[in-house]
């Protein structure tokens, strides 16, 4: 019976997102304020219905309800609990489900805090986001019903496929998800400004916060499914360029310009129609993400099964959201432009280069993931695009950059100077320059290596003279508002991260070889011995488990226990080993006995060495946390008058305020 | 007619991203030209389809029985079927997880003689998903022949 109330709750919820998204638009059009006033109530109703959806969805998974055809293909009596409530979103249905439930968690955040905003802009803010709830809750109800019934009811269930009984896809789904639907909020607002006519700064500044949480969130989800692809998929690689991390990776990209062209429009006023279109396009581009990945219109290392006719109402879904919103933005557009003029040496320059060049980056990343869609489209055979494409062409425009960073946050708004940026260059050139030249040593002369060095000495000492500049400058409790530490904290996570990648990437040793027991490779100064393959069991599987000494200049540094896993399905899994450090990872996986009747003779391993590529990991939460220490700033909250602005304003002498450049 | 800061920034702004447009757009179709891999089944490359690439994707079925491991190194043979043809496979190094007989799966490399030679292998992510593009190829190459049929046909040829 519980099942069939989900299935109701979701069906009343959908007609509270219509009421939720007509009544205040035709409120806000009319001005009538009683229909605007259902915004709020109709909000929280509908989260209160997705959250019990949701809710019993996982209930019938922790009571092992077979009866449910969702929870009989997803678990089985033999999965621990914690793996069960990930199931809810391990497969199509529930991983949706999760999507409206983060857009009502998100809805009912944006209600609560918006009392300040005036009333038409934020019942229409709140009535877009309906719109969208609508427009999933529909696909739910009419094509993916999680609480569908399987009778009669079997004694148990299948699994969870294995690939996803990990930590960190445990919690990769809903971080990437808080992600991708925080974008709804800028949307929504953007929607709402072209629908008024009107676009204030103050608003602007009321919405970056937002976008910063959900790009934070993105990051996070985005660190986590690569930590995943490196500890799960046995390959060791972190990032693939795969269609399913691409569909991911362009609304980070257009994010990263959001977030600063909104900085631009909430400080200065102008770039006001761009900001608005990157607001929509990086939210149809987390649209995509979840038509791409769920749809199998492509084919991906990591495609899971799907229904490719789903696809076609997701692709009626974006065409109506990409289509409409356009369509709004080329009518109403040029009544929100506006702004100050600035100097070809400004702050907004940088910016609007940075901009550029991770537009082009999340242009290049779709033309190139959609490529063998319009190949099939026209007819030109079945295309992949390899990943040296996206390899040649990201990094080429990532270079301006990486190398204008430093730059940004010592120009001011609308001109600025010459002589400090020379002398910045020279400063953190120097630096970047004598440090390649020592790393040279190190690293063998591999050049990609010495530009891993320069590039964090280069960003890390940019970043630093800022700081510097700052605690001399400014007066105490000044210097470092939220909203510059974020920026400064994700500028060096940029450092950080680019090291990692070239670092590892030019380091790295890997190695695939045949051992016998007993015998012993060396790599980057370790040697690996192997001890030989056992049998073990866990909760819900039985593993060929190796063992393998790692021993440096005679004395041991670790023993390591790859794993091959066999699920009660037959599905086999490996289960690699890592040894983590700051400075190098060690990574063992096994791959098959040389002879399927002899496990305990020679195998097939995968001997890694990888210096540095934890710092990859560590730059990417270096950028989220920026996000999210920026989002705190008290100034976004606190409502000024236009008055005391201009005040403030005018009491900063040196103009370099709290930015999240 | 003179500009105003107005126009002239906006002027500015049309114009760089005319710039960044066409640089990016000359680059995306040099990496493109580059970087196409086709995907061919076996029989599309026994009818000489392949002639023309350097590097291609194959993809079908494991056949049977067909996997040979080398003793003494990371070598496997295996032969890649489809409803009309097959071909010898040679790869160096450790299969996935879900490579074993029957199996669809893609392998990137290029023709050494009458043999392919993979650089690398991938199989498909459970058990009831073919990739799309995998399926519709086959299905083009010989209209609607059950592949699981072919594959059973070719196990037992001589």
């Amino acid at each position: 019976m519980t099942p069939e109330l989900g299935q109701l709750a979701l069906i009343l919820a959908m007609l509270l997102a219509l009421a939720q998204s007509v009544l205040p638009l035709v409120g806000a059009w009319r001005g009538n304020r009683a229909l605007m006033a259902v915004a709020r109530p109709a909000a929280a109703g509908q989260a209160v219905f997705v959250a019990m959806a949701f809710g019993i969805l996982a209930w019938a998974f922790l009571r092992f309800d077979f009866s449910v055809q969702y929870v009989a293909d997803n678990s089985n009596l033999a999965l621990p609990w914690y793996y069960r409530i990930a199931a809810v979103w391990g497969a199509h249905e529930g991983s949706l489900l999760l999507w409206i439930l983060i857009l009502n968690v998100w809805t009912v955040a944006l209600a609560a805090f918006s009392q300040k905003l005036p009333e038409v802009f934020a019942s229409r803010v709140i009535a877009v986001m309906g719109l969208i709830a609508v427009g999933f809750l529909a696909f739910i109800i009419f094509t993916s019903n999680p609480f569908g019934r399987l009778l009669p009811m079997p004694g148990d269930g299948a699994d969870l496929n294995p690939v996803l009984q990990d930590p960190g896809m445990t919690f990769h789904p809903p971080m990437l998800y808080m992600g991708y639907v925080g974008f709804s909020v800028a949307f929504a607002f953007s929607i709402a400004a072209l629908l008024g006519g009107e676009l204030e700064q103050a608003w602007v500044r009321w919405a970056r916060p937002w976008t910063n949480v959900a790009w934070a969130f993105l990051t996070c989800g985005i660190v986590a499914g690569s930590w995943w692809a490196y500890a799960e998929l046995g390959w060791g690689g972190w990032w693939f360029w795969d269609p399913v991390e691409n569909a991911s990776f362009m609304p980070w990209l257009v994010g990263v310009a959001l977030i600063h062209a909104q900085a631009v429009t909430e400080k200065r006023g102008s770039l006001r129609a761009w900001t608005i279109l990157l607001s929509i396009f990086a939210f149809s581009l987390s649209l995509l993400g979840t038509f791409l990945v769920r749809s199998g219109v492509l084919t991906s290392v990591h495609a899971f099964a799907s229904d490719p006719r789903r696809g076609v109402f997701i692709l009626a879904f974006l065409t109506i959201v990409v289509g409409g919103s356009l369509l709004l933005y080329a009518l109403r557009a040029p009544k929100v432009l506006g702004g100050k003029p600035f100097k070809v040496v400004s702050r907004e320059t940088a910016l609007l280069i940075s901009n550029l060049m991770f537009a082009v980056a999340a242009a290049m990343v779709l033309l190139g993931t959609l490529f063998p869609l319009i190949g099939d489209a026209l007819n030109l055979g079945r295309i992949s695009v390899g990943p040296p494409y996206f390899g040649f062409l990201f990094p080429l425009l990532m270079l301006p950059v990486v190398l204008l960073l430093p730059f940004g946050p010592f120009l001011r708004w609308g001109k600025g100077d010459a002589p400090v940026l020379k002398q910045l260059l020279l400063r953190a050139g120097i630096a970047a320059a004598a440090c390649a030249i020592v790393a040279a040593f190190f690293v063998d002369g591999q050049p990609k290596a010495i530009a891993g060095v320069a590039a964090l000495v280069w960003l890390t000492v940019g970043v630093l003279l800022y700081a510097l500049k700052r605690w001399r400058e400014m007066p105490r409790g000044r210097r470092y508002p939220a909203e510059m530490a974020g920026m400064l904290l994700a500028h060096l996570g940029v450092g950080v991260f680019v090291a990692g990648v070239l670092l590892s990437e030019s380091l790295s040793v890997t190695r695939d070889v045949r051992m016998a027991p007993g015998e012993t490779q060396h790599i980057g100064n370790y040697d690996f011995r192997f001890d030989g393959v056992h049998h073990t069991t866990g909760p819900n599987w039985t593993a060929d488990q190796g063992v393998v000494t790692v021993t440096r200049n005679g004395s041991e540094t670790t023993v390591m226990h790859p794993q091959k896993r066999t699920y009660p399905r037959g599905q086999v899994q490996t289960e690699s080993a890592v040894d983590a450090g700051v400075t190098r990872d060690l990574y063992v996986a096994l791959g098959e006995p040389m002879d399927a009747n002899d496990i305990e003779g020679a195998w097939a391993l995968r001997l890694y060495y990888k210096p540095f590529i934890r710092w990859i990991w560590a730059g990417g939460l270096l950028m989220m946390l920026g996000g999210l220490v920026c989002a705190t700033d008290k100034r976004f909250r606190i409502k000024r008058s236009a008055k005391a602005e201009a005040g403030a304003e005018a009491a900063d002498g040196l103009q370099i305020q709290e930015t999240r450049a | 007619m003179p500009m105003n800061p107005t126009r002239k920034r906006r002027l500015t702004i049309v114009l760089s991203i005319l710039a960044a447009a066409a640089v990016a757009a000359v680059l995306a179709v040099l990496a493109l030209q580059n970087n196409m891999n086709y995907l061919l089944t076996p029989s599309q490359v026994q009818s000489g389809e392949a002639a023309s690439y350097s590097t291609f994707r194959l993809g079908g079925m494991v056949k049977a029985g067909s996997i040979q491991r080398s003793s003494d190194s990371l070598k496997v043979t295996f032969t890649v079927v489809d409803a009309g043809g097959a071909m010898p496979v040679e790869y160096t190094g450790i299969l996935p997880d879900l490579f074993r007989d029957n199996q669809s799966v893609i392998a990137t490399g290029h023709m050494d003689g009458a043999r392919f030679v993979a650089t690398e292998v991938l199989a498909k992510h459970d058990e009831t998903y073919m990739p799309k593009e995998l399926k519709d190829a086959m299905a083009k190459a010989h209209e609607g022949k059950q592949v699981e049929e072919a594959a059973a046909a070719q196990d037992k040829m001589p």
